[in-house]
Parts: structure tokens; sequence; C-alpha cells
């Protein structure tokens, strides 16, 4: 009993050492080309292809099978790990980062820290920086505008992100199915989306939101409702990258493989155009807040609590535009709209970088030095000004 | 020639959509307008019947025909020009119209023109000089300048040139007290009414080089250019015939979509100027619950943009001459 135990132990061990004998000179290799330029060593072993110990290379498998462990690694690698050392080193990206997260917090942890505010809470009309009671003034009611800066934050944040998705899901539905299919569902997608193109956006907004004032009074609906018009634009550009991806070869596998169309389209279509849509759904995100608040400052959107659009309004309404003593109470809902619009532009450029191949490359571990492309720049440079 | 029959005919189903779409939803939201008019004007009146006559008058809809038959008379009476009558405004929606849309199509034509012209320039230049002071510098001004909502530029222009320092009117869009016409004093003072609004559209070149400069940097790493380098082009031609040319075109859609929502940001922009075009009377509409003049100028404004799209798809084909002829197999 236990002499048979020792047994398989001693043929395990064999056996693995036998494997590991077999395939770590290749890999080493692998790593040798990659991470150090001189190895000699390695460039001879990797000359040989890297099967010395083979006999036939028809014979020769894949040396590793590719475990759960090894899949979790990739994924890791190609969505964590390079985003990261490129977001590292980009002051755009950190700057995105702080920028939004401020806003997160506040409108998370803030509201809890400042309590809201009501009319006749201070003074009327205090500057900013003068009172510490109220750090960013009064209005002429006398409300706190910090506290109703920080309580719109929520409302806003919600009616971004909803909106957001709503575009981006619709948009690259329409997109993806039109540009892949062809044919009659293309026409009836494609018309589809060039009749909510041709429709001016903030008009058709403003005539929903007034005909359905009684339906539409959460942030979600409301962001659902600024989508409407934002989606069409979307989908007419994804629409253009599928057309020239849908003749690639990988696709054209697939097809002959007689893989179901959703397959292909998910698997195949949607993992190339990420790049595009995650940008897209960044600036989605602005636009959407740049509506609202110009929808709450027209006064056509209906509210139940201060925003940053209905304080722009009401400072507007009370002449802040020549009243100095009340510049702040305009001035302060300015800030906070630039101040996000500038995170999310800022995000979005840096994934712009994140996504853009010859970047990456220089911050992917695997792969091989010959993907990488001379510097753009440099390249650039040389050609426009010999 | 097929392509351009089937886009004209894209745009007026368009305009048929909207249309349908205002008479929808002035019939059959809950709560309708057409019905809370009749409800509100009909106990004022001697004989309360004749309330859905007036109906009729101003909104082009009587609400005792059968759906089809009160969509049919709607219809006819659009295709005639007749937007209905505008409660607010006390004048026929169309009169009201026909003497807004030259104003906004002024304003918003140049605000468009002078965007695109100066983003274009930028991000060319910006890409010329990538790396440089220069290109870091307006690349650092762009992107403060997208992420600044025009309304608050507008706002901020209006309080510092018009209130504060007096150099521009703080609205309307005519001088007053000079005779209308082709007069030099007429001419510069509707420049000068003009002259804020288009200036706060100018975030919108912000945007414009910020794509151009992608463009044209994408652009610059290409072989095309090498080749056309080693042929000895001069430089004047392959910057406008190689780069600029093939870094404009994916501006195209982004343009398009520019023309749309600028109709659109035009009611904001005439809101705050008190400039009245199109989008100040939608919005004087909305708060009075004016629902002729509402759909009216939503309708006008639909059709503006889609002439516009129609316009620059079109000439389009002209600068690139990929655009159209789509045979391509479904699967």
């Amino acid at each position: 009993m236990k002499h048979s135990e020792d047994d398989t132990h001693n043929s395990d061990d064999t056996h693995s050492g036998d494997s590991v004998e077999a395939f770590v000179p290749a890999r080493e290799s692998d790593t040798g080309t990659t991470s150090t330029d001189a190895d000699d060593e390695a460039t001879v072993v990797r000359s040989d292809g890297g099967t010395v110990d083979r006999d036939s290379p028809f014979e020769t498998t894949a040396s590793v099978a590719e475990t759960r462990n090894d899949r979790i690694d990739r994924f890791l690698e190609e969505y964590i790990r390079t985003p990261w050392s490129i977001l590292r080193n980009d002051w755009r990206a950190l700057v995105a980062f702080a920028i939004l997260g401020i806003y997160f917090i506040i409108g998370t942890v803030g509201v809890y820290l400042v309590e809201p505010t009501h009319p006749a809470q201070g003074p009327q009309l205090v500057g900013a920086f003068e009172n510490w009671d109220h750090p960013l003034g009064t209005t002429t009611n006398g409300r706190d505008i910090l506290s109703m800066t920080v309580h719109s934050t929520p409302t806003i944040l919600i009616m971004m992100a909803s909106g957001a998705a709503f575009t981006v899901a619709v948009g690259t539905f329409f997109g993806v199915v039109a540009g892949y299919k062809g044919g009659m569902v293309d026409t009836v997608l494609s018309s589809i989306t060039d009749v909510f193109i041709n429709i001016p956006g903030l008009p058709l907004v403003i005539v929903l939101a007034t005909l359905l004032e009684a339906w539409i009074n959460n942030p979600v609906t409301l962001g659902v409702l600024l989508a409407v018009a934002a989606w069409a634009g979307l989908a007419r550009a994804i629409r253009s990258q599928v057309l020239t991806i849908r003749n690639e070869s990988f696709v054209e596998a697939a097809r002959a493989m007689d893989m179901p169309t959703r397959w292909i389209l998910i698997k195949e279509i949607l993992p190339h155009l990420m790049p595009y849509i995650v940008v897209n759904m960044v600036n989605a995100a602005r636009h959407i807040i740049f509506s609202a608040v110009a929808l709450y400052y027209l006064g056509v959107l209906p509210f139940s609590d201060a925003n940053w659009g209905v304080m722009l309004e009401n400072a507007y309404q009370s002449g802040a535009l020549y009243r100095t003593d009340a510049l702040h109470w305009l001035l302060v809902p300015m800030i906070a709209i630039s101040g996000i619009a500038m995170g999310l532009i800022l995000l979005a450029q840096s994934l712009d970088r994140v996504f853009n191949p010859r970047i990456r490359a220089r911050h992917q571990d695997i792969g091989g030095d010959e993907g990488l492309e001379p510097d753009s720049e440099s390249e650039t440079k040389d050609m426009m000004n010999v | 020639m097929n392509w351009k029959i089937r886009r004209l005919g894209q745009g007026l189903f368009t305009i048929w959509a909207v249309m349908t779409l205002a008479f929808v939803l002035t019939r059959m939201m809950p709560g309708n307008p057409v019905d809370a008019f009749v409800a509100q004007i009909g106990p004022e009146l001697d004989n309360p019947q004749e309330a859905y006559e007036l109906a009729e008058i101003y909104m082009n809809i009587n609400p005792e025909a059968p759906m089809h038959i009160a969509y049919i008379d709607y219809m006819t009476a659009m295709l005639q020009g007749d937007m209905g009558y505008s409660m607010s405004q006390n004048a026929t929606v169309t009169s009201i119209m026909a003497d807004a849309i030259p104003w906004t199509l002024f304003v918003m034509s140049w605000a468009i023109f002078i965007g695109f012209v100066v983003g274009i320039s930028l991000g060319a230049l910006m890409a010329y000089w990538e790396g440089s002071k220069f290109d870091v510098a307006f690349t650092g001004y762009a992107t403060v300048l997208t992420s600044i909502p025009f309304y608050v530029l507008a706002l901020l222009l209006l309080m510092t040139f018009a209130y504060r320092l007096n150099w521009f009117p703080t609205g309307g869009r005519r001088p007053t007290g000079v005779e209308a016409g082709f007069n030099l004093p007429f001419m510069l003072g509707i420049i000068h009414h003009a002259a804020l609004p288009v200036f706060s559209m100018f975030v919108a070149s912000g945007a414009a080089s910020l794509t151009m400069r992608g463009n044209s940097v994408r652009v610059l790493g290409e072989d095309y250019l090498r080749v056309a380098r080693l042929r000895g082009l001069p430089d004047s031609t392959i910057a406008v015939r190689y780069v600029a040319r093939n870094a404009i075109l994916p501006m195209y859609t982004g343009l398009m979509i520019a023309i749309g929502t600028m109709f659109g940001g035009a009611i904001v922009l005439e809101e705050i100027f008190s400039y009245r075009g199109m989008g100040y009377y939608m919005i004087q509409a909305v708060r009075a619950r004016d629902y002729p003049l509402m759909m009216g100028a939503f309708t006008v404004i639909t059709i503006a943009v889609v002439i516009a799209l129609l316009i620059a798809d079109l000439t389009y084909g002209k600068i690139d001459p990929r655009a159209g002829g789509e045979d391509r197999e479904a699967f």
C-alpha cells in the first residue's frame, strides 16, 4: 500500500520533470527576447524555433495548456494591468480620476456631511469665502449655496449615468446590427437612425419634456429622455466602423463556421468596438449634463429640488448678470458644470490613449518587440520637417 | 443620382415623421393640449360648442372629428403653410416663424462657419507642430474651451461685455431708431447685436480643433504621405491635398451632428440674448403652454436642420468620391 503510493509519487515526479525540461528552454527564450535584448543563448535556441528537443515539428503541440489561471491572468493583463500602467503615466488620467472621484464623493458622502439648506438659513447674498458658516455664500433667499451645490450632485450623477448608458446601449445596438446585417435590416434601422439624426435634439427633448411633464420626475427617466436625442449620432458612427470590420478575415471565418449572428456580433465585432464605445460613453455623459443643465436653466424640465441648472436660472432671474453681490451665485454652478465636464474630457482623452495600439504595445509585457512601431511623434516630425 | 433621390426622400420622410409626431403628441398625450384648450376656453364662451371650432382654428385639429380625418385635415393645413394660430403672440404661427427664421439662420450659420474654420485651422496647426509648445498650449486651451458649455460662455460674455463694459447690447436682434433696410448703420447694428451670440458658439471650435488635431496626427502617420514626400511633391500640396482633405473627411459626421445640435442650441442662446429667433419663440410658447406655436417652432427648426443636413450630404459627395453608392452584400 505504502509502496505503491511511493511509486505513483515517483512516476508523477519524473513526468512533471520531463514536461518542465521540455518547455522551459523555449519559454526562457521567449521572455529573454522580450525583456532583455542581448541574450546570446536565448537567441540561439530561438533561431531553432524553440523546439530543439523534438524530433518532428509536426508532433509539436502547444507546450502549455491554457488553464483557468492563465485566462484570468490574460484578462487581468489586458483589462487591468496594461491600462493601469498607461494611465499611471498619464497626468490627464490622474487628474480626470481625481476630479470625477471628488464629484463622486460629494455625491455620496458629501450629501450626509452637508445638511440640506432652506430659505432664510443665513443672511441674504453673503459673498463667497466671506463667512465660514456659508463658505460659498448665500442666495437672495438666504439659502446656502454650498449645500445646494452638494445636494444637486447625486441627481446630476444619476441622470448622467443613466443617460450615457441608454445612449450607448441603443446606439451600439442600432449601429452594430445595421452595419453587420446589411440589406433590409440595415435599411430599416438606418432609416430610424437617420430620422433621429435629422430631428434636432434639444427641441425634441423640450417638446417631450413639456408634454410628458407628469411622467418624468425622477433622474433616471430624465436621463433616458435626454438620451433620446443623443443615441443616433453614435449609432451612425458605429455603423460605419462595423462596415470596415464586417469583411475582416476573422469575421468571415466565424461566418464560414456557421456561427450564429448574435455570437459573431458579441464575440467578434463588439470587442473591436469597445474602445470606441467607452470613449463615446464618456462623451455622451458630458452631453447629457450639458443639455440637462440647459433645460433646467430654461425652466423646461420639472424639478423638485435645487440643482445646478435651477441655481443658474434663479441667479440669472435675480439679476446676477449686473449685480456684483450676486456674482458668486452664478459662478458656482458654472464651475460645477465645467469642472465635471473637464473631468470627463480628460478621461475620454486618456482612455483614447489606453486603447491606442501603439501605446498599448509599449506597456504590455506579453508580445514581441517587433509589434512595436516607431514612435509616431518623431516619425511625423521627420516627415514634415525634412 | 439614385442615391441623391433616396437622400431627398429620406429628408421628406423625416419632415413627415416630425409633423406626424407633432400631431400625435398634441392629440393623444394624456391630458392632451386640445382637450385642455377646449376645457379651458369652453365655459367662457356663450356657446361651448364654439370651443371646438376655435380649437380647429388654433391648432388645426378638430377634436370632434375621427382621428384619421383630423390627421388628414391637420396635414393638409400644414402643407399649405398654415401652422395654426398662436395664443400668446396673437398672430398666426406662420407669420411669426417667417419673421424669426432669417435671424436664426443668420446667427447660426455664422456660428457654425466661424467655429469650424477656426477649429480646423487650429487643429491642423496643432497637428503640424505636434509636441511643440504651441501644440501643448492650444490642446490645453481647447480642452478647457470644450468643457465649458456654450451657454455658460454666453452668460459670462453677456455679463462682461454687455452689462459691465457696455460694448454690446444686452439683448434684441436689431438696432432701435435706425431705419430698416440695406443701409450701413442698420447692417452694422445687426452685426453688433449678433456678435455675442455668434462668439458664444466659439466653444464649438475647441471640440472641432481637438478632433481635427487627432485626425491629422493619424493621417500624418500614413504611408501615402511618405510616398508623396518621396515623389518630391511640395509641402503645400501635401498639406492641403493629402493631410487636410483626409483629416477633414471623418469630421463630416461630427459636422452633421453639430448642425443638428447647434440649431437646438439656438434655443438656449436666443433665450439668453433675447434674440427673437425660432428658439426664442419656442421657449416663450413652452412657458405660456402655447402648443400651436411650440409645435410650429419645433417643426420649422426640424425642417431647417433637415435642409442643412441635406445640403451638407449632397455637397459631401463632391469632396469625397467614396461617399454614396452603397452596394453591399447582406448577411
